[in-house]
């Protein structure tokens, strides 16, 4: 990691612990803390990563962007900050430059599509787009007869049906009927919607990643806290190898998550190596979500199902996680099929490449 | 945190890609020469020693020693491409691979200058093949309860006792090996046991094969009877084996043997296939493809991360765990994808073959060089639980 990049991670990580600390943020039923915390980070310029100075951003590098994102997953911070960053991304490829506030993107499945009308408006349903309640924008990729452009729409000009994602963050169904965008400009040569669904996916890999390393530590605090038996649970070795393997998603999910971010950072287009890194990002990811935190539940026994205790901040956020931005089932069927296309001889070179 | 994994996403520099290439056309050559057969990985091969000192010939053996001994001083990561190139070959390495990756680097720390000398060079050329004495019949993964006895004579030790499942004993040259030199104390039960090294097909030593559930015959009882090795061959401290064995084990654990033991069927199974899966093998083929990945990611951070100097112990025993987990269960997922592959893929002979094979293979990858059991231990361990 380069000096920058743990600076702005650094920052990232003080906002996130002043002012989201998980505890008080369980307690807090009113969401009081939303507000400083969003106003810290904004003002720290950090949801508009992305967004290069002449677009009204703070203009950090990708790999300093992907590093708040990991930081946020530890934090299992739930404000629009990933969202906000990947809409300010958008945006600042056809050169628009973004407003203040909380954004979003859609769509944000890869089965969602957008269509640009000729008389400039937008028509479509985009299902399950994080955070679209919060948001004062939406940054919609959307496509015509002639192609793929890049829009600045106001939240209020669209229909937004409410719902909510398993972490209890809004995940919404955001209905274009008509909309007037605030801008509209062509997409970047060669840019497809896939190229959003693949920063999308790897955005959630690291908050997911980030939010088992948190599930490991706090899972390993519990067990040298609570006693059964007349001894600590982590001196029993059933519970131990339950931890080495929590430890052992936490790191795949890791790996996964900053190699495939690392590869982004560094490429020049999205070719099928980084496709490759991007996709098995979200489908191990995922996994992991859901065998890391399973094992975090069970080790925490009883008290880790309740309401009052933190663990399902990060457990059902990161299992929720999975289902933005395609699932991994659906990733997996669309790697399988790149690997079937390319031939037998060619996936040991692909992965080799890496 | 209480526990800082840490998986930095390293990238093989330029250099490995050269290498890559060099190493890929000199497979080539050997597969149209008819050394060995890629699709074949079920064949008795454990003396290939013609192949061996051509891949001794090429640099690609003790390729991390200094020059003065045969080495080539290049970096890990050259290492690990040569050895992930070999392995989804599925070439004839074991000759050469357990001296290369093992007990070079042991004599390398720890023999004295005359030996590493004599022996280092002949490992480089691939003329020396050896083997590991570890295990005992009442000693498996409980390495410290080793008896095998090393009794003082004049001029060096006298051996009496036995090891068992020692893989190439039968053809090795070497062996290096834990003996019994004093009893345990009180206060260490890891106390009291050498490493040595002992020069086979001699008196003295007496190998029978085992054979395994895959038919092959890799395993060896080794039997020992006042059998004499010289002072000189002492590796280390007296007693002190235990300080030796961690700092090795990273490198034994985290490398890319350890998840592509049963990677060909997957290479198979894409083949039988085609070009247009249903989804239900698109899926499967693709969560195989990303498991792979991230497990090759974390393997190469950690090769990365010993060029660095560093000591991921517990990085290392995290890839060995996970890694030999999914190659145990790869021909099993494999099977359940393959089960509606078309009668009339002409590859399909081969891969119910490779299949056969590797599920008959798969009960040993989570039990040699460590059990998943004792990995976890030691993973567990690092995280503060122990």
């Amino acid at each position: 990691m380069a000096e920058s990049e743990n600076i702005v991670a650094e920052t990232a990580e003080k906002i996130f612990a002043d002012l989201a600390d998980a505890q008080t943020i369980n307690r807090d039923k009113d969401g009081a803390w939303k507000a400083p915390l969003w106003q810290a980070l904004s003002e720290s310029g950090l949801p508009l990563s992305w967004v290069p100075e002449d677009c009204g951003g703070s203009g950090a590098s990708l790999a300093e962007g992907f590093s708040v994102l990991s930081a946020a997953g530890r934090f299992a911070v739930a404000v629009p900050l990933a969202e906000t960053m990947l809409a300010g991304w958008l945006l600042a490829q056809a050169k628009i430059s973004s407003p203040d506030g909380e954004m979003t993107v859609a769509p944000a499945s890869p089965k969602d599509r957008i269509t640009l009308n000729a008389d400039g408006s937008l028509s479509g349903k985009a299902r399950g787009v994080p955070f679209a309640k919060a948001a004062k924008h939406i940054a919609v990729v959307a496509g015509d007869a002639k192609g793929l452009s890049i829009a600045l729409v106001e939240a209020a000009k669209c229909r937004i049906d409410a719902g909510l994602g398993l972490g209890g963050d809004h995940s919404d169904t955001v209905t274009f009927d008509k909309a007037q965008p605030i801008t509209t400009r062509p997409a970047p040569k060669g840019f497809e919607q896939t190229h959003l669904m693949l920063m999308g996916g790897v955005a959630r890999s690291l908050q997911i990643a980030g939010a088992l390393e948190s599930m490991l530590e706090i899972s390993v605090r519990y067990s040298n806290e609570r006693v059964a038996f007349e001894k600590k649970i982590s001196k029993f070795q059933a519970v131990q190898h339950n931890l080495a393997r929590l430890a052992g998603e936490s790191a795949a999910a890791l790996a996964a998550a900053t190699s495939a971010a690392d590869a982004i950072a560094n490429a020049t287009s999205f070719n099928d190596e980084v496709f490759l890194e991007a996709v098995s990002a979200k489908i191990r990811c995922s996994e992991a979500a859901e065998k890391g935190g399973g094992i975090a539940h069970q080790v925490h026994g009883a008290i880790g199902f309740t309401i009052e205790h933190i663990l399902h901040r990060y457990s059902l956020r990161a299992l929720g996680w999975r289902d933005d931005f395609g699932s991994e089932s659906y990733w997996a069927v669309e790697l399988g099929k790149l690997v079937a296309v390319r031939g037998a001889d060619e996936l040991w070179p692909l992965v080799a490449s890496r | 945190m209480t526990a800082a994994l840490r998986f930095d996403p390293i990238r093989l520099p330029p250099e490995c890609e050269q290498l890559r290439k060099e190493v890929r056309a000199f497979l080539a050559e050997e597969i149209a020469a008819g050394t060995f057969d890629p699709h074949q990985p079920n064949r008795e091969d454990t003396d290939a020693p013609e192949f061996s000192r051509r891949v001794g010939a090429k640099g690609w053996l003790g390729m991390t020693w200094p020059k003065k001994y045969g080495g080539h001083e290049r970096s890990f990561l050259e290492r690990y491409v040569v050895t992930e190139e070999m392995r989804v070959a599925n070439a004839p390495t074991r000759r050469f691979f357990v001296a290369d990756r093992q007990s070079g680097p042991v004599l390398l720390k720890y023999a004295p200058e005359n030996i590493k000398m004599d022996i280092l060079p002949r490992i480089c050329r691939g003329e020396v093949c050896f083997a590991i004495g570890m295990s005992e019949p009442n000693s498996g993964s409980d390495l410290f309860a080793a008896k095998t006895r090393a009794t003082k004579t004049d001029g060096g030790y006298l051996i009496n006792g036995t090891k068992i499942w020692t893989s190439s004993a039968h053809i090795a040259d070497y062996m290096i090996a834990i003996f019994r030199t004093s009893p345990p104390t009180k206060e260490n039960r890891r106390h009291g046991l050498t490493q040595f090294l002992v020069k086979m097909k001699q008196p003295g030593i007496e190998v029978n094969p085992i054979q395994q559930i895959t038919g092959q015959y890799e395993f060896n009882e080794v039997v020992f009877t006042d059998f004499f090795v010289p002072e000189d061959h002492v590796l280390g401290e007296v007693d002190g084996a235990w300080k030796q064995a961690t700092s090795e084990l990273a490198y034994e654990r985290s490398g890319p043997e350890r998840f592509l033991e049963t990677y060909y069927v997957l290479t198979e199974l894409v083949r039988a296939v085609g070009k247009n899966p249903d989804t239900r093998s698109a899926e499967g083929i693709g969560r195989l493809v990303a498991q792979l990945h991230t497990m090759r990611r974390m393997s190469v951070s950690v090769a990365g991360m010993l060029q660095a100097g560093k000591e991921p112990v517990v990085e290392a025993s995290i890839v060995k765990d996970i890694g030999t987990v999914w190659e145990q269960a790869l021909p099993h997922r494999v099977r359940d994808l393959a089960a509606f592959v078309e009668e009339t893929a002409t590859n399909r002979e081969t891969l119910e073959n490779q299949l056969s094979f590797a599920i008959k293979t798969a009960p040993k990858l989570t039990i040699q060089g460590g059990t998943t059991e004792v990995l976890r231990g030691i993973i567990a361990r690092g995280l503060g639980l122990r």
